[in-house]
């Protein structure tokens, strides 16, 4: 078990790093970025160990990762995007559209229909989690704009 | 454009600009002094020039990050910043992942227009210029040190040599098959299909100007090359090498960028990414259905 984790999280922080690089994002960032992969993939793996289902884990996983993105962007000014792009990688749901595909070329459409629902809803997941932290950003940064503005 | 002095009689905000003691020609009782001041107000051509300076600044900027995988709000927001630090009057500018069109107003109006042909992604090009806009925006820099600074950016070589991209990229192809719940024994293979990938993926990008090609003759190739694999013995679970190493194809900066877009606002810009992000996901799907075909 806690080796499963162990492992797990090596693998999403390299595997996230080497997106980074892909990606082209500057060198000072690579390690933030690989962290912020980490922490997403590890909430995604536990929540859908456990009782959670796969689309709720990955909307909090997105949520999650959209946070640390922006609060790291403000911190190290840096693009949001350097690292919520690579940090949401893991949870796109490939293995879901392999199987669907395979479906297809199977002439199972019945079965490739549901699957592909299921990816595309996935796919829903991660956006409308991006979206919320954005929001939520959005809100965090106004109430303290309001605050600052009540102080001064 | 030039002022000529008898424009202001009949320009009504000329009048209302210049009040009726500096309008020429002045009153013979007024002093010489009044009359310089006033050609000095015909000769715009100066002040002209920095309005061209100041949008070339700002279409420089925005091309650098559209090309290299900036998000459309992102230039949008960074060229307005960085004319608006200048002092331009009304800046306004039309982004699309094709082209960007840019506009100061006022007097020394100037709009211009840039067409975007290649997109690839450098997001560590993006946060240079971000950077420089920063800077600019925090008034520490003049427009042609900056112009200057962007070309450099431009002419950049990438922070990480093709080779390095090579050998990640097939590195992160065996990390996912770990997180898509793969045995560490079958590392190997994903990460020589995963590279193969990457590597087709340049190459035939290189050869045609069709983009989509180059992921479904990656992704065909990442199919068959699983199942050769796998009868050669060096893997073993078919399936999960075959998804971890189409990963690195994946459209992963289109998707989030699309997301972002859209909710900005930027609806023409999203939806287009949108369906690049779709067409590339559908391309690579053909690929891999095509390499399962083949294999019965």
């Amino acid at each position: 078990m806690i080796a499963d984790y162990i492992s797990q999280s090596v693998a999403s922080f390299v595997g996230t790093a080497c997106f980074g690089v892909i990606f082209q994002i500057p060198k000072r960032s690579l390690m933030q970025c690989g962290l912020t992969g980490m922490v997403g993939w590890l909430v995604y793996y536990g929540l859908d160990q456990g009782s959670a289902g796969p689309i709720a884990a990955t909307w909090a996983s997105a949520v999650l990762i959209g946070l640390i993105a922006h609060y790291q962007a403000i911190r190290f000014k840096v693009p949001v995007t350097v690292f919520s792009v690579s940090g949401i990688i893991p949870l796109v749901p490939g293995g879901m559209a392999y199987d669907a595909m395979l479906r297809v070329v199977q002439n199972d459409y019945m079965s490739a229909v549901e699957l592909g629902a299921k990816a595309f809803m996935l796919s829903g997941a991660i956006a409308v989690g991006l979206v919320f932290s954005e929001v939520v950003n959005q809100l965090v940064k106004r109430a303290r704009a309001g605050m600052s503005r009540a102080g001064g | 454009m030039t002022l000529t002095p008898f424009a202001s009689y009949s320009n009504p905000i000329l009048l209302y600009k210049y009040p009726i003691s500096k309008r020429w020609p002045p009153d013979r009782a007024e002093p010489a002094r009044e009359v310089a001041e006033i050609e000095g107000f015909d000769s715009m051509e100066p002040m002209n020039a920095r309005s061209a300076e100041i949008v070339e600044v700002c279409l420089l900027a925005g091309k650098i990050m559209l090309e290299n995988g900036g998000e459309t709000y992102r230039v949008e927001d960074t060229m307005i910043r960085i004319a608006s630090a200048y002092g331009a009057e009304g800046p306004q500018s039309f982004v699309m992942p094709t082209g960007i069109m840019f506009a100061i107003e006022g007097s020394e109006s100037a709009t211009r227009l840039v067409r975007i042909s290649q997109r690839s992604t450098n997001l560590n090009k993006v946060t240079e210029v971000n950077d420089i806009s920063r800077r600019i925006a925090g008034g520490h820099l003049r427009p042609e040190e900056a112009c200057r600074l962007l070309k450099e950016v431009q002419r950049g070589t990438p922070v990480y040599p093709l080779g390095v991209q090579l050998v990640l990229a097939a590195l992160a192809s065996g990390c996912f098959l770990i997180l898509y719940q793969g045995t560490w024994a079958d590392m190997p293979a994903a990460m020589l299909c995963g590279g193969t990938g990457f590597w087709l993926l340049g190459r035939v990008a290189k050869l045609s100007s069709i983009r989509l090609f180059g992921e479904l003759i990656a992704a065909l190739a990442v199919g068959l090359l699983s199942y050769l694999v796998v009868r050669l013995g060096i893997g073993q679970q078919h399936s999960t090498i075959m998804i971890a190493s189409v990963m690195p194809l994946v459209p992963g900066l289109l998707i989030t960028n699309a997301v972002r877009d859209l909710m900005a606002g930027h609806l023409v810009s999203g939806i287009s990414k949108g369906a690049e992000a779709f067409l590339t996901a559908f391309a690579i799907g053909a690929g891999i259905g095509i390499a399962l075909t083949l294999n019965g």
